[in-house]
């Protein structure tokens, strides 16, 4: 299966709304999050809200805190102090996946993998195999739905990573670095399915390292510097007119610790 | 020298019918052993990979240890505990197969509760944060780390079944070696080599050498092939 073929695929995918009119989940309200391990900040102070239906792509150097600050907003990790409280009642609503920096594919097949969050939420058997079978062919995986999910190239795994996370029916999609360890076509194929998530009505909140790649996608950009949120605003703006020193530099390219 | 062998494979060739109760009994009782220990250790063994308890460290160390008891010291336990004055004397268990059944998965658990710990360990580290992010809590991972892990996982039963098909103390003590009744393959090695028997002794032997080398061969395979298949 050719990765260009399924590239063009994506792009000329039908759009339609999966989002029911449930329960809105965002704004998700970040207030004075810090998160320390022993004395040490890796967040400090973290004030932000994420509204429904953007693109925000978190940035900063190596070490700023950009997975952590993911893994907090997402539940894996309670901050140490500070409130994350979504707009929803309850502390972690269902309606939110999470793409992880490296997905752990389950040893089993890519429609078991598929499946297995839908059984996790509760839905009747009869049921999932149509939202898999929806699923598979949505991703071009329609062809590798019996395979070894832990054999499939690297770009399959995460396109499976990244379909599994859709599955889910969420409101808002957390991915940290969706494509580190791609080539250009495999990312090429993640960067347009993240641009059909959006245009779905998922909010999309990613953390990149790539700077073109963050031009290419980022509506928003929260700039993380030392677990500190230095900047955040329109792409456009930072991109263009950066308000701080360290943005520039970062920018520029410069290294900053 | 040959004398021995030569009977033996005489007494295999024919399909002695001592020869095959003996076998029989032996694979019943082991087997039987073998599932209750899988029924029980493979979730207990999760479970205390998962759970996080004061003095789970010595459960964990107490397991280890365990899985080197003296087959003699797990018989003599279920003898006291079965034998008339013992608090379940009154089952009349003792000198049945059912006791050596007990007996040998008092054997066989430790290893399994132990290796199930290690293994479901080790892939917890792995998928703790994928799996909270799918929505699984602890106990939902359970069932999903076991299944995951269910290649390695046959090395631990398979490591139970050869501890308990090749013990003879525990199975002697509480089985009493009544021939057609409790005579097992070990228990019958032990025997007929006592009595000078020895081609039924080593026709045995061979037997029981072929069952355990066959067992892991296809267990090898099985893993083999299932690491090709699953990655």
């Amino acid at each position: 299966m050719g990765a260009g073929a399924i590239g063009a695929g994506a792009a000329g995918m039908k759009v339609d709304k999966v989002i029911s009119p449930t329960t809105e989940i965002l704004p998700l309200r970040i207030r004075g999050v810090s998160y320390a391990v022993g004395k040490t900040r890796l967040l400090d102070g973290i004030d932000l809200t994420i509204n429904a239906g953007r693109r925000l792509v978190v940035m900063g150097p190596n070490g700023a805190g950009k997975s952590l600050f993911l893994r907090l907003c997402h539940g894996l990790i309670a901050p140490t102090s500070g409130s994350i409280a979504w707009q929803a009642q309850g502390p972690r609503p269902a309606e939110q996946a999470m793409v992880l920096q490296r997905p752990v594919l389950l040893r089993r097949s890519v429609r078991a993998n598929l499946d297995y969050p839908l059984a996790l939420a509760g839905h009747a058997r009869a049921e999932r195999g149509e939202m898999v079978q929806k699923t598979l062919a949505r991703f071009g995986l329609i062809a590798l739905a019996e395979r070894p999910a832990r054999l499939l190239s690297g770009g399959e795994q995460q396109r499976l990573a990244l379909a599994r996370a859709w599955a889910m029916r969420p409101q808002v999609l957390f991915m940290d670095e969706p494509s580190a360890a791609l080539d250009p076509s495999a990312t090429r194929i993640i960067e347009d399915l993240i641009r059909l998530f959006s245009a779905e009505g998922i909010t999309i909140v990613m953390t990149s390292h790539d700077l073109f790649q963050a031009r290419r996608l980022a509506q928003d950009v929260v700039f993380l510097h030392r677990g500190r949120l230095i900047e955040h605003g329109p792409a456009a703006r930072f991109f263009d007119a950066p308000q701080t020193a360290e943005a520039r530099d970062f920018l520029g390219g410069e290294l900053i610790w | 020298m040959d004398g021995p062998f030569l009977i033996a494979i005489g007494l295999i060739a024919s399909g002695d019918p001592a020869l095959t109760e003996i076998i029989a009994l032996s694979l019943k009782v082991t087997l039987t052993a073998v599932s209750i220990g899988c029924v029980i250790g493979l979730p207990l063994g999760a479970g205390l990979a998962l759970a996080r308890f004061p003095g789970r460290g010595a459960l964990v160390v107490a397991f280890n240890a365990l899985m080197g008891l003296p087959p003699v010291v797990a018989g003599l336990l279920v003898y006291l505990m079965l034998s008339r004055s013992g608090p379940l004397g009154d089952l009349a268990l003792l000198f049945t197969p059912t006791a050596m059944v007990i007996a040998q998965t008092i054997l066989i658990l430790p290893i399994v509760i132990s290796l199930t710990r290690s293994v479901v360990e080790d892939l917890w580290a792995e998928y703790r944060e994928q799996l909270r992010s799918l929505g699984a809590g602890r106990l939902r991972a359970v069932p999903t780390l076991l299944w995951d892990g269910r290649v390695s996982l046959l090395t631990g039963i398979l490591a139970g079944f050869g501890r308990a098909s090749a013990e003879v103390g525990a199975v002697l003590i509480v089985g009493g070696n009544i021939a057609g009744h409790t005579r097992t393959m070990t228990t019958a090695i032990t025997l007929e080599t006592s009595r000078g028997s020895i081609g039924l002794a080593v026709a045995l032997g061979i037997i029981l050498l072929l069952i355990t080398l066959s067992l892991n061969a296809a267990a090898w395979g099985l893993a083999q092939s299932a690491r090709g298949r699953l990655g």
